[in-house]
């Protein structure tokens, strides 16, 4: 059971995107780091355990030409061994800041040379997998950035070509220490998942067709790829060889966001028909197959959520942004 | 985000236009032949195949500013005039009503249907035209042609566009409070249940498969809401069956529109930004509404027949009131070119962007109009 606790107010609402919320809990401060797309700018804010907000600021997309200010797609925080970087993708490119936002490390701007006129150019899809951070694009490339382990020197290491439609979500997981063992998914519009290890040339291990849908996003958990797709349902696929093991029909609208407590294996997910669900992922002793079984299930009434994470480790407390809403909703477990 | 959302937000809002306008001039007894030519007018600007052509190049929305001033040009291409209190109700009534459709569409492609009854509902108010009917149809075709094939992932785009640029919005309207499908603070009802989209399960179901891809158990876990199975996908023939009622007249002569003029949203941060921030790249805007409304190709009014002013209020006092106690920030800020300061700024562009501002409440007299559209006739 969960209890909703005070809610952070936030300067903009939330815009109408997936993956909407990120989340950096910082225990040994006591802080929790949030960060909300509200359009043209994001938010960043930092919060005491209780909820009272303490410190905020906020980042706008870079400008550039264009017949009105640029939107910002995504924003993430991505944990390296030796830093965290936050990043921020817009229609016009990408952005690396420092962890608090306060100074810009970097910038790529997108190459919108082979766009047709109808195709919108944007970057979306943010995660790191070792010192990497991958970033995908309106075209379907994930392009892979080197990042050291200080300063500004950041890299474009590789361009994977896999993907033919616009990228909506990557996820990656710590290598299980083995070779040839899936470490990062990339998703996109058609629901296609391409499935990855990373090195200084990534390698596909596997395909996952899609099948109609969107698959709006994505998480991987020991060798298990969660996917969150537009026609509400929840699957899970063994990430080596791509096969499906289990099919959730879990909302009724598109879901929005996915998110993973990897040291108790829960899974979050959270879609447009107002719901947040919490999964327990198991593995079956007897053949070693994922299994899911259905925790808690929790409404925000009238709000169509856009963005959902959990706030520790073990998953016993999340937020929630939703579309219009002026503050980030928390819940946590009694 | 997505470069084909400006067709879908315009024939939307012109038809809540529409809706609006034609329930207005009955309840105000205006003369039916009267009535007739407005609404003939209207339609078949909207519906002018230059306009459309600009309409349909792939292109990113328009800010709030430029098309309130496409919709002031529109709902001004005939006999009829607004002063601007109406004008600014008409176009509250307009978008809240579209972004209420947007975000009930149980599938992003939905907003297709959505744009089909529209359309529909504006054939049947064509009176004795079979040329603009003609015009609507090849709309009909053109927005099949394009839309018809888009992935569930470019609608998907689309949809977030849209309630991008409908995002804090929050004017409560009667019919909808005493409907139930909005809330006493300007957020409307999502209800979880009734029909689950088509394509789409109704939640509730953990299948699990082994690696021959065999169902080898089935649990079922309780979602919360109480969804039913989708009847039957709408149809995006010319004729047919659209199913979802979302986009049909929701007005009738019994079921006057009314506005609560409510202080929207807190944070002013996000409206300011675009009142107050003189914008730079205003002048290619203005450049793209210039084609834009220069493809409208507004007829001159044949014969001698005199205007009438719409009121969207019940009495003209009510209408003073309204102007008088708008909250600032839901003012609509006409583009001001001043700002720009380009010499180059094109002159034509200038006295026509100067005649879109409503800076006083008194009719428009005939030769201000007449030399508006001799205006238009040049370009």
């Amino acid at each position: 059971m969960f209890r909703r606790e005070r809610s952070i107010p936030l300067r903009g609402s939330a815009a109408a995107l997936c993956n909407n919320l990120s989340v950096l809990p910082l225990p040994t401060r006591s802080l929790t780091h949030f960060g909300v797309v509200h359009g043209p700018s994001a938010q960043l804010l930092s919060a005491a355990p209780e909820g009272a907000p303490l410190a905020q600021r906020q980042l706008h997309a870079k400008e550039g030409a264009g017949v009105s200010p640029p939107l910002i797609t995504q924003i993430h925080w991505c944990v390296l061994p030796f830093r965290v970087l936050l990043v921020l993708t817009s229609h016009r490119g990408i952005q690396m800041y420092e962890s608090d936002g306060s100074v810009m490390v970097y910038w790529h701007a997108l190459d919108a040379g082979d766009a047709s006129l109808v195709q919108a150019v944007f970057a979306r899809g943010i995660a790191a997998s070792g010192h990497y951070i991958c970033v995908g694009t309106w075209s379907g490339r994930v392009l892979v950035f080197d990042i050291p382990t200080k300063g500004p020197n950041i890299v474009l290491s590789e361009e994977l070509a896999r993907h033919q439609t616009p990228i909506t979500d990557i996820a990656t997981e710590p290598a299980q220490g083995q070779d040839c063992v899936a470490d990062t998914v990339t998703a996109d519009d058609s629901g296609l998942l391409c499935v990855w290890r990373s090195g200084p040339k990534f390698k596909l291990l596997t395909q996952i067709p899609g099948f109609g849908a969107p698959c709006s996003s994505v998480q991987l958990w020991q060798g298990t790829v969660a996917a969150g797709y537009g026609n509400g349902q929840v699957r899970l696929y063994e990430a080596s060889t791509g096969t499906l093991h289990v099919q959730i029909s879990a909302h009724a609208r598109a879901v929005c966001a996915l998110d993973l407590a990897p040291e108790a294996g829960k899974l979050l997910s959270a879609a447009e028909d107002t719901f947040i669900h919490i999964w327990k992922l198991s593995r079956n002793p007897e053949d070693g197959y994922i299994e899911v079984e259905h925790c808690h299930g929790e409404c925000v009434p009238d709000t169509q959520i856009c963005g959902a994470r959990f706030c520790d480790l073990s998953g016993s407390s999340f937020a929630v942004t939703g579309y219009d809403l002026a503050e980030i909703l928390r819940f946590s477990s009694m | 985000m997505s470069m084909r959302t400006l067709p879908l937000l315009f024939l939307n809002l012109g038809g809540e236009m529409l809706y609006i306008l034609d329930q207005r001039l009955r309840a105000q007894n205006i003369p039916g032949d009267k009535a007739r030519k407005v609404m003939n007018d209207i339609i078949s600007t909207m519906f002018n195949r230059k306009f459309m052509e600009e309409l349909f190049k792939p292109q990113e929305l328009y800010s709030k500013k430029a098309l309130r001033t496409v919709y002031d040009r529109l709902a001004h291409a005939s006999i009829m005039r607004l002063n601007q209190a109406s004008m600014d109700k008409l176009y509250d009534l307009m978008t809240m009503a579209f972004k209420y459709q947007v975000l009930l569409c149980p599938r992003p492609k939905d907003v297709l249907l959505v744009t089909f009854n529209h359309l529909d509902a504006i054939k049947g108010l064509i009176q004795d035209s079979p040329t603009i009917l003609h015009q609507v149809d090849e709309t009909f075709r053109q927005l099949t042609d394009i839309y018809g094939g888009l992935s569930a992932g470019e609608f998907q785009l689309i949809r977030q566009t849209l309630l991008i640029f409908f995002q804090d919005l929050h004017i409560r309207v009667s019919i909808f409070l005493k409907d139930k499908v909005q809330n006493s603070n300007g957020r409307f009802v999502l209800p979880a249940s009734g029909p689950v989209p088509w394509g789409t399960e109704v939640p509730g179901l953990i299948r699990t498969f082994n690696s021959k891809g065999e169902e080898v158990k089935r649990t079922e876990f309780k979602h919360g809401g109480s969804y039913v199975a989708a009847l039957k996908e709408g149809s995006l023939e010319l004729y047919g069956d659209r199913v979802l009622k979302l986009g049909t007249n929701m007005y009738s002569v019994n079921r006057p529109v009314e506005t609560h003029m409510s202080a929207a949203s807190k944070n002013l941060a996000s409206q300011t930004q675009e009142s107050i921030v003189p914008n730079p790249l205003a002048k290619e805007e203005l450049n793209l509404l210039a084609r834009l409304i220069g493809g409208m190709g507004i007829q001159k009014p044949s014969g001698p027949e005199p205007g009438f002013r719409l009121n969207l209020f019940t009495t003209d006092e009510e209408e003073e009131q309204a102007a008088l106690t708008r909250p600032e920030e839901l003012s609509y800020e006409v583009i001001n070119i001043q700002a720009t300061q380009d010499q180059q700024t094109n002159q034509e562009l200038a006295r026509i962007m100067g005649e879109f501002e409503i800076t006083d409440q008194s009719r428009r007299s005939a030769s201000k109009g007449d030399d508006l559209l001799a205006m238009m006739d040049e370009l």
